[in-house]
């Protein structure tokens, strides 16, 4: 961040103090896991730095915006299948099909948000899952592309200069680059003017409306960009797993990406990663343990509830100031 | 034969709708007076249909079981609310959301571990398991139409408890101002603690009811919950009337839907399209519906707040 601006409090740091030790580590994760023997945790880390990149497009709606979207998950179903289809039609370049990933869903969160933002609260969260919920059939019924069964993809999406996504490795540093990309973009766009009028409007929408805002405009780009964002991980999960299906875009995963925002900490830069780490490493650990995981997952979701108001990333904050 | 069936999947219709405004009247209640998002309001749903499935069983009589299974539905949500919901009140809704979810997981795991993952039988009273001829060439299960018939009677009671009693004006009251209500001297906390009672005891008719018709098991209260979250929006969060007519609406249109629309889409297409195109159809209707009436009406049908 620039060092001649004064702190607001509407921006948010990234921390380099912390997050270039824990950047290094995850670097180096690869070579400790093949050094140990443990090679497949790379496709696990993976598929949880996707989950971070969904659950950071999330907060940034969610947390910063106030935009409670329970359909999020739609839209990282239409970027993974936008990949498959792409594919399909013999796009195979990551450099062509991705961004047209991300657009296509951006396309459809405009869409869904013109609508959708005409509404406030609790019929927000209700009208988003309506969307989702239609494209989750309209999904199920397009027997050409799988329906109910998914589609396969052929391989992996291409990218030239000799790196080949289909090594987990590779594929590995591609998601672990693109997160830091979107999470460096995401902290410079709230510390930027749009950022900061959109905090604002969350802070209080009627007084921005009277100052003269375009509030709806503000709110329709960024519900447009959160969309673009979610395809990209989209995307990545649709490589990563070489299928698609419906399940992708089930209501329960966007319940899944809002658990994870709210977990991590509504409105932290960090929310998102934090809430998509914590959550998917906690499920993992117990499901080594016990056939009965969802019953420590519950106790411990609760006991985050209960004890850390805002989230996981305010405790962090809080012991730090202390 | 056309009359026929659409008589019989407006009954079809009627007695869904009707087990759906059990379960949303609840729903809305909790969410009109104390602002509060309960994603565990399907468990109770669930907890209820186990618990009358397995009194029934021991016991040997439906309505010995369906009776003590409410009452247990009941008892639960009320130690769930003096336990841990009353804590979650004053958090906003986001909080609330993880909260609840938490809690869900876990009824959800509990149940697993003591009655199984398997579905478990819950078989009507022998009295009504037959059809009955209605008039000369339509006869409908008496099941189904007991079910209608208690679901008017709990509409109506739920109707005179809320209109015509002082509890009922406090939770008017409470639904429609609740800093107000509090300031004229209601006693919230107890409030609070009978609406969820009664809340739950609703959830536990609606599992009764149902679990003879669908499965009897783990995570058949999230399904529902999305249908009961429908309703209350199309409706207008806080009002029981809203509830009543959108859970019919949403009833009769996804059972209809469901049987109606493989019908027209084979008279209109290819048998093949319309064997793909129809079910998806049929499951967006009620989606679509919400979508339209909060385009047109962003608060729903109903508002219950000013």
């Amino acid at each position: 961040m620039l060092e001649n601006t004064t702190d607001s409090i509407l921006d948010h740091r990234l921390h380099w103090r912390w997050a270039v030790p824990v950047l290094a580590l995850l670097v180096l994760f690869p070579l400790i896991a093949s050094a140990t023997g443990t090679d497949f945790y790379v496709s696990l880390a993976s598929r949880i730095l996707i989950f971070a990149l969904a659950a950071t497009s999330l907060n940034l709606i969610l947390g910063f915006g106030g935009m409670v979207s329970f359909g999020h998950a739609a839209f990282v179903g239409v970027g993974a299948y936008a990949v498959a289809i792409f594919m399909q039609a013999g796009v195979v370049s990551a450099w062509l099909a991705w961004p047209l990933a991300m657009l296509v869903s951006a396309v459809f969160a405009l869409a869904i948000g013109a609508i959708s933002l005409r509404t406030q609260g609790v019929y927000f969260i209700m009208i988003t899952l309506a969307f989702a919920q239609m494209l989750f059939y309209l999904v199920t019924s397009l027997k050409v592309y799988g329906g109910d069964d998914g589609l396969s993809l052929a391989g992996r999406s291409t990218l030239g200069f000799g790196l080949d996504l289909a090594n987990d490795r590779v594929f590995y540093y591609v998601t672990l680059s693109m997160v830091v990309l979107v999470l460096v973009a995401v902290a410079r766009l709230l510390n930027a003017r749009f950022g900061h009028v959109l905090q604002a409007i969350h802070e209080n929408e009627v007084r921005m409306t009277a100052i003269g805002f375009p509030v709806f405009r503000y709110k329709l780009v960024a519900f447009t960009l959160a969309g673009a964002l979610a395809g990209l991980a989209g995307a990545l999960l649709a490589n990563l797993g070489g299928f698609v299906s419906p399940a992708l875009m089930q209501w329960s995963q966007s319940g899944m990406l809002m658990i994870m925002v709210i977990l991590g900490g509504v409105g932290y830069l960090y929310g998102g990663i934090m809430g998509a780490v914590f959550f998917l490493l906690l499920e993992e650990l117990l499901t080594h343990f016990t056939m009965h995981w969802q019953l420590g997952l519950g106790a411990v979701l609760l006991l985050v509830v209960l004890v850390a108001p805002n989230g996981l990333a305010s405790l962090v904050k809080s012991r730090r100031r202390a | 034969m056309n009359a026929i069936l659409v008589l019989e999947q407006a009954l079809n219709g009627l007695q869904f709708g009707l087990m759906l405004f059990l379960l949303a009247s609840g729903l809305t209640l909790v969410f009109g007076i104390m602002d509060m998002i309960n994603l565990a309001h399907g468990s109770l749903y669930m907890v209820g249909a186990y618990l009358i499935a397995t009194l029934t069983d021991v016991l040997g009589n439906f309505w010995l079981g369906l009776g003590l299974g409410i009452l247990g539905a009941a008892v639960f949500g009320v130690l769930l609310e003096i336990s841990i919901l009353r804590r979650l009140y004053q958090r906003d809704h986001l909080s609330q959301v993880l909260g609840t979810f938490a809690i869900m997981l876990m009824c959800n795991e509990t149940v697993r571990l003591i009655w199984g993952a398997q579905p478990i039988s819950l078989n009507p009273p022998p009295a009504l398991a037959g059809p009955v001829e209605l008039f000369p060439g339509f006869s409908y299960s008496s099941y189904g139409l007991f079910i209608i018939g208690v679901g008017f009677l709990v509409a109506g009671l739920l109707y005179l408890l809320i209109t015509r009693t002082r509890v009922g004006m406090q939770v008017r009251a409470g639904a429609a101002n609740r800093e107000m209500a509090l300031a004229m001297g209601v006693n919230v906390r107890n409030l609070f603690t009978a609406v969820f009672g009664v809340g739950a005891a609703l959830c536990g008719i609606a599992g009764g009811m149902l679990g003879p018709m669908l499965a009897v098991q783990v995570g058949m209260g999230e399904s529902i919950l999305i249908l009961a979250f429908v309703v209350i929006v199309i409706g207008g969060i806080g009002s029981v009337r809203g509830a009543f007519l959108g859970a019919l609406i949403v009833g009769v249109i996804d059972t209809a839907g469901r049987a109606l629309i493989p019908l027209l889409f084979g008279m209109l297409m290819s048998p093949e399209a319309a064997a793909n195109a129809a079910p998806a159809v049929a499951s967006i209707m009620i989606y679509v519906l919400m979508a339209t009436v909060l385009f047109f009406r962003p608060r729903g049908l109903f508002p219950a707040h000013g």
